[in-house]
């Protein structure tokens, strides 16, 4: 079986809710939908304090080329556009919806019959998603729009599909494989037809053999597209490594993907885009895992965005005690959390709930030098070193030693038995380094 | 009350005591050997070298470097134990204490404790006590099964393997194979086992303790560099018929004999003194297995691992800056799609 060459890390799985389907939570009383879901410009609200909306309805438009379109999930009355706190404590920018029944836009179709049937042009495929506010669910939450419309001097040549989900615990796109199968194969072609290539390969870990499985039998009756097994190895989610474990290119440093001729979605996105291509439905919801090792009952739910977390955690059986951490997305890249009295997003596809005995980091001792980073590390770096170069302001050398290909996937960190804070450091000099290259560029 | 940290939130659970503790475990083995043939002399050798190692430490960090107690990571106790491995079993207790002293004193403490050092300690007391008492460090003791005599110090001694070949020793005459793999040969007393020394290594290796890189490396150059020697010689002797060489040991011997797989699996494989890279880990072991071969067969002492082992520490430092690891996206390969 496949996977990626260099580097990586095998940590348990602990998949506890593989098997539970996905349920769907009922609507909450008062939603906050933020206006930055994504990366780049926020959006600007269309509507304003008082109005009526229907689920599904454009509330914010994006601000420009960089920016994601944002509609309300929910029918009811704009209460307020105001200032909310979100999960880490930064005030953002937010449209506050009084949810009141629930009634949908006329034009989405909500049959849950499976459409096959589409003859788009290819820029009508993408400006529907644009249309749709879709944003890559794998976690960046990188306007899909943005990545199906690449430079013109690139040409792509495959699309690589992310069923991988490396993350331990999380188990929401496994979960849609299984339940939505059919459609995201359609997703999956429409986006082939958007950027003109022959080609799809799925890459699924062997941890999820039903899905394979389960997609191996859609996939004979879809041309073009292959289901490409891999070894269950952390961080095979990552683009690069994904790219290189399923189509065998490198991408060289500092390029995107489209430089090898592929472009990278995840399945959850292309789910998004069935739904928002044949049924005329925007992005309102998604799937995600709420789990954690003491959680009653570990659940995958379809929630729509603005819902708050703690209606979410209410639905695993609520906060168990001596929970200490609550983490938004896996335990290795996924960001803890000091507020729970906020909303689900775009960005957020699980929420961890670790207990205290987890939390907590071991002292750090002296670096023994045993080149345990090194081997770990996806991208050949040398983390010892740039932790070193980073906590002694070394800038310049941090930049030479390639710190800016670091994917911050925190294979370092979990593999050092001194339990040195790696990749903190070198998050720091990520940081300043790019600030640095960012003013130089401006000089220029 | 919440948590907050930065990802990665969950840790593989390895720790440097953990990793200590697998070396200590994977010398059980060699141990057990040593104690059968070398019987009470080894024992006291290695509890007097332990017992020292970790008080040495203990002061030196309480009383100079005013630290936190340290021996909770093991890493004394795997010096102490490396140590005693690499002396004689009859080597009289105050020469023991004080190649203890200079392993954790000099060839550690000195440079701040764990991680800072740039020799493998338990080395650089081994070669500070075979230079200062190069008579007592250099008499090796007969093995004898079963050894309850606790009269070590006058026990009847002998040579090495490798200090007979040095010495002009017809090499047809040395012990066979089998003695070698089960260690009923002189030496020091931890590396006359070539067979526990092997089931140590290997339960490093399965353990991921240590990666395969250094001792094969080494294992194979000293194979290969002996064995061209000793098949060179062997042709020159009789171009015709195939005669073994009488002055060169084959490469066996080499690979069996002396402190080799000792310092290949245990001592060269030092996290600290050792590169980081597994191509900077490569170019290491072949440095080692080159110098010791070459002392081995042209040197004035018989056996040149030690040496070799330091050499290349003072190297680490270099290749580690100069051997970078394959840095993904270096090399586009390009395959079809």
């Amino acid at each position: 079986m496949r996977t990626f060459s260099i580097g990586g890390v095998h940590p348990h799985d602990n998949k506890l809710s593989a098997g539970v389907a996905i349920e769907t939570l009922p609507l909450p009383e008062h939603a906050v939908i933020p206006l930055s879901q994504h990366i780049g410009a926020p959006a600007t609200p269309v509507v304003a304090k008082g109005d009526k909306v229907l689920a599904g309805q454009l509330i914010a438009a994006a601000s420009g080329f960089m920016s994601s379109n944002i509609h309300s999930p929910y029918s009811g009355t704009i209460e307020k556009i105001d200032n909310a706190v979100d999960g880490w404590g930064i005030s953002t920018p937010s449209i506050f919806i009084k949810v009141e029944g629930d009634d949908w836009m006329p034009e989405i179709i909500r049959d849950g019959v499976v459409n096959r049937i589409n003859n788009m042009e290819p820029a009508e495929i993408i400006k529907k998603i644009a249309d749709a506010g879709i944003v890559g669910l794998g976690g960046a939450c990188f306007p899909t729009q943005v990545k199906l419309t690449p430079p013109p001097t690139a040409k792509a040549e495959v699309l690589v599909v992310n069923g991988v989900e490396c993350e331990p615990f999380l188990t929401c796109d496994h979960r849609l494989m299984l339940e939505h199968g059919e459609e995201i194969f359609i997703g999956i072609s429409l986006i082939m037809k958007a950027i003109k290539v022959e080609k799809a390969v799925i890459g699924i870990e062997c941890n999820k053999r039903d899905a394979i499985e389960h997609l191996s039998k859609i996939a004979v009756r879809y041309y073009g597209v292959e289901i490409c097994p891999l070894k269950m190895h952390y961080p095979q989610g990552g683009e690069k490594q994904l790219i290189e474990a399923t189509i065998g290119r490198q991408v060289p440093s500092g390029a995107l993907p489209i430089a090898v001729g592929a472009v990278v979605q995840n399945v959850a996105t292309c789910y998004a885009v069935y739904e928002a291509v044949q049924k005329n439905k925007p992005l309102i919801d998604r799937v995600l895992t709420v789990t954690g090792p003491n959680v009653s009952r570990p659940v995958n739910l379809r929630v729509r965005f603005g819902t708050p977390i703690m209606d979410v955690i209410a639905a695993a059986g609520g906060l168990p005690e001596n929970s200490a951490k609550v983490i938004a997305g896996g335990p290795m890249m996924g960001r803890s959390m000091s507020n729970l009295d906020t909303n689900t997003t775009k960005r957020i596809s699980g929420v961890l709930i670790l207990p205290e005995k987890m939390t907590r980091r071991m002292k750090a001792d002296n670096c023994i030098r045993c080149g345990k980073c090194v081997d770990a590390c996806p991208m050949g770096l040398e983390p010892y070193l740039l932790m070193s170069l980073s906590e002694n302001s070394m800038w310049d050398r941090v930049e030479k030693e390639k710190v800016m290909d670091c994917i911050e996937c925190g294979c370092c960190l979990y593999s050092c038995p001194s339990h040195r804070p790696l990749l903190d450091y070198i998050r720091l000099g990520k940081a300043t380094v790019g600030g640095i290259i960012r003013s130089r560029n401006q000089k220029k | 009350m919440l948590t907050l940290s930065p990802a990665p939130h969950i840790h593989c659970g390895d720790t440097v005591k953990g990793k200590m503790l697998d070396v200590v475990i994977a010398l059980i083995p060699a141990y057990l050997v040593a104690l059968y043939f070398f019987g009470f002399g080894a024992l006291c050798v290695s509890l007097i070298s332990i017992a020292s190692c970790l008080l040495f430490e203990f002061l030196i960090q309480k009383f100079i470097l005013k630290g936190e107690n340290t021996l909770g990571n093991l890493s004394a106790l795997v010096t102490g134990v490396l140590l005693s491995f690499n002396l004689p079993s009859n080597l009289p207790w105050w020469i023991v204490i004080i190649g203890a002293l200079v392993a954790i004193g000099v060839g550690k403490m000195t440079f701040g404790g764990l991680g800072n050092n740039p020799f493998n300690p338990a080395l650089v007391g081994r070669v500070f006590l075979l230079i200062s008492f190069p008579a007592q460090m250099t008499t090796w003791p007969r093995p004898i099964p079963m050894n309850l005599s606790f009269n070590y110090f006058d026990a009847e001694t002998g040579a090495t393997i490798l200090s007979s070949i040095k010495e002009g020793t017809d090499v047809s005459s040395l012990p066979s194979y089998l003695d070698m793999l089960f260690g009923q040969i002189g030496g020091s007393f931890g590396e006359v086992s070539a067979l526990a020394l092997i089931i140590g290594g290997i339960y490093l290796l399965c353990r991921r303790t240590i990666s395969w890189h250094i001792p094969v490396s080494i294992l194979v150059t000293v194979f290969v560099f002996t064995g061209v020697i000793f098949a060179c010689d062997s042709i020159t002797l009789s171009p015709f018929t195939f005669t073994p060489s009488t002055t060169y040991a084959d490469p066996i011997v080499h690979l069996l004999s002396g402190g080799l797989l000792l310092g290949a699996f245990f001592m060269a494989t030092d996290y600290v003194t050792s590169p980081m890279s597994h191509k900077g880990q490569i170019i290491y072991g072949i440095g080692i297995g080159l110098i010791t071969s070459v002392i081995r067969l042209w040197g004035s002492y018989p056996e040149g691992m030690s040496f070799a082992i330091l050499i290349m520490n003072a190297a680490t430092p270099i290749i580690n800056n100069y051997v970078k690891p394959k840095r993904f996206g270096e090399k586009i390969k390009v395959s079809k799609a």
